[in-house]
Formats: structure tokens, sequence, C-alpha cells
């Protein structure tokens, strides 16, 4: 028996920071651990105590990629335990706002995180010199995203403007109209990254999955909706901690989420909401996931790159439809009278479903806060996606192998942030 | 010039929700023009490609909230000419500092069903508490424009200059309607350095501090206006204990309005 040790240091292009252990001995996996060893931030434990109303200026601190998925789940919670009607036109300016964070989180992942593995670079930095006009093009278009989200919110990172009760201060028509020749280019460009998507060298991988994400019955959810799984599961916000369970393993700073029943693990992100809306698609990115090649259902999680692609053109559509119909809400903001009792909610960010739950005082103060973030969520499928992938790839040498196992943790565009940021990876063969 | 002339630059991450190395990210073609002139030889969230130190210029994010990240940042200081902290977790400690006043062992309780398997410090700390810093870029996230030109300054070979003046002063400048005065809406704007460009109030609501105390803040005045203005003094020692809270000026001005309320609770009947 040959004893083989293998270190390889860092996977990169995640946001936050944790590692992957694979032992390895005559062919077989004797232990696979994806560490997280982010600090802990404890949000949930300082936001017992504090006011509703700071909530949504505490919560888009959890993660700086997807601030606007936190105050969405946010406000739309306490709005509906404090029975606040928000003027008209405050639904479909959250859903806009929403768009840019999808815009910007999914070409973000796509062409600067992902993409430089499957051509075989080490960022996008080094793609763009072979490939300046692909790189420039992406990068056009997610900035796009950051400026529609910065005219909504202030600025795309921690925006300002949204609160319990509507935004403090709403948009004009005229600086959102100016948004749609750009957003129209933008959407003619979906086609294109999705025939570049298809044509990457995607290695094959076949495994059952439940997906789970929420189901809308007239629109694709970002926002509102209840709760499905391709098992079969029908739930929603208020029965979610029925459904899910968090357990705590040693090896990680995030909890892991598992089916409260069978103690499964489960997938959420855009490959899930594909999968449960496919019919609920607008036109543009049904013709993005058939280029792609994506078609449900599909739960081989090598197929979250495409349906990154898809859902753009999901919320350029979206976006293009919502400024196209704009008017400003009137009043800005509705009037806030807090209530005792449990605000729950979910909606869809960027990387699948993220739940909040408040509890709170008579005063409006939070006693006590649950969130669990769609990364946390997906690190037990995670890590039974390498279990299952790496037995096929073994005879591969250490540095293709690597390259392998952080594409297949990098498909859930994990946000360690959230979860608890680079991840390192040990391959000890024995 | 060659890329071994071109000064090297590193990113690092403490303790952070990775906003701050986002604005880096999002300087998009500025980064590939900067790319030009400088070397980005580590930087994890972006690139594969990590070299080790020396680095002429580092940039940190994040607070120090675990043990091992003394020693880490001590190593990159050794490794560093010139360490920039960069955002509020960098430069105070950031939100995750509401820790500092209350027990972390009961929060980790609070979160995790089994306490032994989570390592933390009692403390969410800057990183000139720990090691030299020489320049520091506040905010909640930091400000692309200042990052940029902090880095355009040292490639000159100057050293960069960060106003301290507040958000208040910004909103003259920029003739914004006072939201504290017109809107009775609790600002910190007196109090806060600009570098958002008065973003909330543009936005029509108060500055929540984000960018850390401005120079000098009159941070007592302020407590007794927003006192004044119906606001519970609890409430009012949270505008202070917030996303920069644990900056001494901020820290100061929540304790003496708490122990404010004390005296007035031991003077009651």
């Amino acid at each position: 028996m040959t004893h083989r040790s293998v270190e390889v240091p860092v996977i990169a292009r995640v946001e936050g920071e944790g590692a992957l252990h694979l032992k390895v001995k005559d062919d077989q996996i004797v232990d696979l651990r994806l560490e997280i060893y982010e600090p802990p931030r404890f949000f949930e434990a300082f936001l017992a105590g504090r006011h509703f109303s700071e909530v949504p200026d505490i919560v888009p601190r959890i993660c700086g990629i997807c601030p606007v998925a936190y105050q969405m789940s946010a406000v739309h919670g306490l709005e509906r335990l404090f029975r606040t009607q928000v003027p008209e036109g405050t639904r479909e300016l959250r859903r806009l706002l929403y768009c840019g964070e999808w815009i910007e989180s999914h070409i973000l992942h796509v062409f600067l995180l992902a993409a430089p593995d499957f051509l075989g670079y080490d960022n996008a930095i080094e793609l763009a010199k072979d490939e300046p006009a692909l790189v420039k093009m992406a990068l056009d278009i997610k900035r796009l995203g950051n400026e529609l989200m910065a005219a909504i919110g202030g600025r795309e990172i921690h925006p300002v403007s949204p609160r319990v009760g509507g935004f403090s201060k709403a948009p004009r028509r005229k600086d959102l109209a100016a948004f749609l020749p750009r957003l129209e280019w933008a959407l003619g460009q979906m086609p294109g990254i999705a025939d570049v998507v298809a044509g990457l060298p995607m290695p094959p991988f076949d495994r059952p999955a439940e997906m789970v994400s929420m189901v809308h019955s007239d629109e694709y959810p970002m926002n509102e909706g209840d709760l499905a799984s391709t098992g079969g599961r029908a739930f929603d916000a208020v029965t979610f901690e029925q459904v899910s369970r968090e357990v705590h393993v040693e090896h990680s700073n995030a909890l892991h989420s598992v089916m409260a029943d069978t103690g499964t693990p489960y997938f959420v992100g855009p490959l899930a909401r594909i999968n449960l809306n496919a019919d609920r698609l607008p036109p543009v990115a049904r013709e993005c996931a058939a280029r792609a090649g994506l078609s449900v259902p599909e739960p081989d999680p090598f197929f979250s790159m495409a349906a990154r692609v898809a859902e753009t053109a999901v919320a350029i559509e979206e976006a293009i439809r919502i400024i196209g119909a704009y008017e400003p809400p009137e009043p800005q903001m509705a009037d806030v009278v807090p209530q005792a009792g449990r605000a729950v909610w979910v909606t869809e960010a960027p990387r699948g479903i993220l739940y909040h739950r408040y509890d709170v005082n008579e005063d409006g103060t939070i006693r006590e806060a649950k969130i669990v973030p769609p990364t946390a969520q997906n690190l037990r499928h995670m890590e039974e996606d390498l279990r299952r992938f790496v037995p096929g790839v073994l005879d591969r040498p250490d540095e293709e192998l690597t390259r392998l196992c952080e594409m297949v943790v990098r498909n859930y565009d994990p946000c360690i942030s959230c979860a608890t940021h680079f991840l390192r990876l040990d391959i000890e063969r024995s | 010039m060659s890329a071994s002339t071109k000064p090297r630059v590193a990113v690092f991450k403490m303790a952070s929700c990775d906003g701050c190395q986002l604005q880096i990210l999002d300087a998009e073609e500025a980064l590939l023009d900067l790319a030009g002139a400088i070397n980005i030889v580590n930087f994890a969230e972006a690139s594969s490609y990590m070299e080790p130190g020396p680095y002429d210029v580092t940039l940190v994010e994040g607070s120090i909230s675990a043990p091992e990240q003394i020693e880490q940042v001590k190593e990159i200081r050794e490794q560093s000419k010139f360490l920039i902290a960069i955002g509020a977790c960098a430069t105070s400690g950031g939100i995750q500092a509401l820790r500092n006043t209350q027990d972390a062992g009961a929060f980790v309780r609070t979160i995790y069903p089994t306490p032994e398997y989570v390592k933390t410090l009692a403390t969410s700390t800057p990183i000139a508490d720990h090691v030299r810093v020489d320049l520091e870029l506040t905010g909640c996230p930091i400000d692309r424009g200042q990052l940029l030109g902090a880095l355009s300054a040292l490639l000159a070979g100057a050293m960069p200059r960060i106003s301290t003046s507040s958000v208040c002063v910004e909103c003259k400048r920029r003739g914004y309607v006072c939201v504290l005065v017109a809107k009775g809406e609790p600002c910190l704007g007196p109090v806060t350095r600009t570098g958002c460009g008065a973003l909330c109030p543009a936005f029509g609501r108060g500055c929540y501090g984000c960018f850390g105390p401005s120079q000098p803040p009159n941070t007592d005045a302020l407590g007794r206006r927003l006192v004044d203005l119906g606001l519970p003094s609890k409430l009012v020692a949270d505008k202070f204990r917030f996303i920069t809270g644990w900056a001494p000026a901020f820290r100061e001005a929540a304790d003496a309005i708490a122990d404010g309320r004390k005296d007035e609770e031991v003077a009651a009947p």
C-alpha cells in the first residue's frame, strides 16, 4: 500500500472563510469535512433588545453580497406582524431593488468567481487578458445591477432607503427610466452569455437531490410565495422551522440544515428555483435556459451556472417591466405601529431561501431573532455532493482533483460570511 | 513598469461581511486600470493565485474576533510595508463589537446548540488594537472613491489625506434639507465623519454613524438634543451603540447616556 499525503493550500473565489478536508485510503474516502472557521458574529444575539426600526440597518451587515435579501426578509416579516399596509407601488419597487441584487450577485459569480475555473484561469483579470470583450460586457451588466440598487437604495452595499413601512425616499420616474436603454442592451446580451456557458466543459455528475424554493402562482418568486420541494413538500414561512431543522457539527461555525423528518440534506438556490418555477420564466430567460442546455427536472448542481444566467435574464426582464409601469409610492412610508408577536418571512436571496423570525415585544423591541441563510441550508448538501463526486475522480492528479472539488463547492456560490472566506483544501492520501 | 517593480498589493479578511472587499471588486474598470499600475498578489475572494509576502500595500478588512486572528494579523503586519485597515469592522470592531459590552459566552449559547464547538474571543476589536496601522479608511462599507484616492496617492509617493469633517458639513455643502431640524429625525450627522456623501439625509432619513466619529465630535450636545426629541434614553444610547459603536467617542457617548439614565432611576421616588 502506498502512503500519500497532499496539502493544497487554498480554494479561493468564495465569499467567506472555510476549508475542505479530504482523507482517502485505498481509494475510499475515510473523512470529508467542509470546515467553516469564519468566526461567528452573533447577529441573532445582539438583535435581541434592539428596536424593530433598526433591523433593516443591522441585518444587511451579515452579508455585503446580498444585503437586500436580508432587508427584504426582515421588513416583510415585521410588516405582516404589525399589519402594516405599505403604500401602493412599494411592492414593485422592492422587487426592482431585488432584481438589481440578483443581476449583480449572479454576474459576479458567473464571470468573476466561477468562469475562471471552467476556462482554466486563476481569476477574472487573467481571463480578461484573453477575453477582454466578454469580461467587459459582463462587468457592464454587473455595474448596471449595482447602479440600479444605488438608484433605489442609495448604495449597492448596505442600502439605506428600505425601511419597515416602505422607502425613506423613492426614486423619481425619470431616474429609473434612464436605465431602460441599458437594460434592453443587457437583455440582448443574455442569449449569447447562455451560449458561452453551454460551451463550458462540465464534469458529468448525476445525483438525486431534494430541491427547495419558493413558489408563487403568477410570478417568478422573490419576495412573496409559499415553499415547495421537488420531493413533494408544500410548506411556508410559518411552518419552516417544523420542516427544516438546524444541526451543529464540530468542524463548522455554521449550522447545517436538514429536513426535520428524514434528517436528509436539501438544496436551495437558482437551480432549485428554476426546477420549481420553470413555467413562470419570462421569454428571454426561458430561451437562455434552453440555450444553456438546462431543462427541468435537472438536479445536477453544475447546471447552477446556467440557472444563474437564466435568472439574470429574469431579473432584467422584470426590471424592464417594473420600470415601464413605475409610479413613485405616495406617501413613501406607511405609519408603523408595533405589536407583540412573532414575525416570520422567507424571500429568495440570490443563493436561495432566506428565513427570518423575530419575536417582538409590545414596545417594538426584538426579544429573539432567528436567521437561516441559504448557504447554511446548502452546507450539508455540499458535503454530500463531494462524497458522491470525489470517488469518480480519484484517479486525477492532486491539482486537478483540488480544482474539481473547488468547483463542486463553488456551484453553490457559497457565502460563508452569511453562513459564517477562503477555503483551504487538505487532501491526505494513504 | 515590469511586473517585478510594480507595488505588490494584498487583501486580507478577518471577521466581516465581505462588503468592503466587494467595494474593491466593484471598482471593476478602475481595478483593471490599477492592475496595470499595481500587482494584486493575494486576494482570496477574487483569485486562486496567491503569493506570500512581503507586500508593499496591504488592505485588511474585518475585526479581530477569534484567537487565531491575533497571530494572523501580526504575521500580516510583519509582511507589510504599508497597512491600511478598511471599513468599520477593521477600524472600530464593527457591529459585531456589540458583544463587547455583553457576555459573549451567553451569545454562543444563544445561537449554537453545542457551544464548545465554537472558538471565539469575548470581544471584537479593531486592527489597530493589535498591530500598527498606517492608514484607516472607515465606512460600512468603505467609499470606493476614498480607497482609489488613497491607493493613487500612495502610488504617487504621497501620504493619503482623509477628511475627518462631519456628515453635517457635507449636508450643508450639498444643500440638503436637515432631517433633524425639518423632520425631527434622529440623525448622527453632526458627530459622524463624512465619506458617504451624506447619503442618509439625501434619502430622507437620519445618519446612523457608519463612518464613525468625526473630529471633534460633540456627542454630549447631540445626545441631549435626541433626548429632547422625546426619544427614550435607551434608544439614544443605542444610536451610538451601533455599526461603529466601539469607537471610543461613540462608546463614551453611549455610556454617558446610559449612566444618566441610571442616575434618573436612582433619583426617582
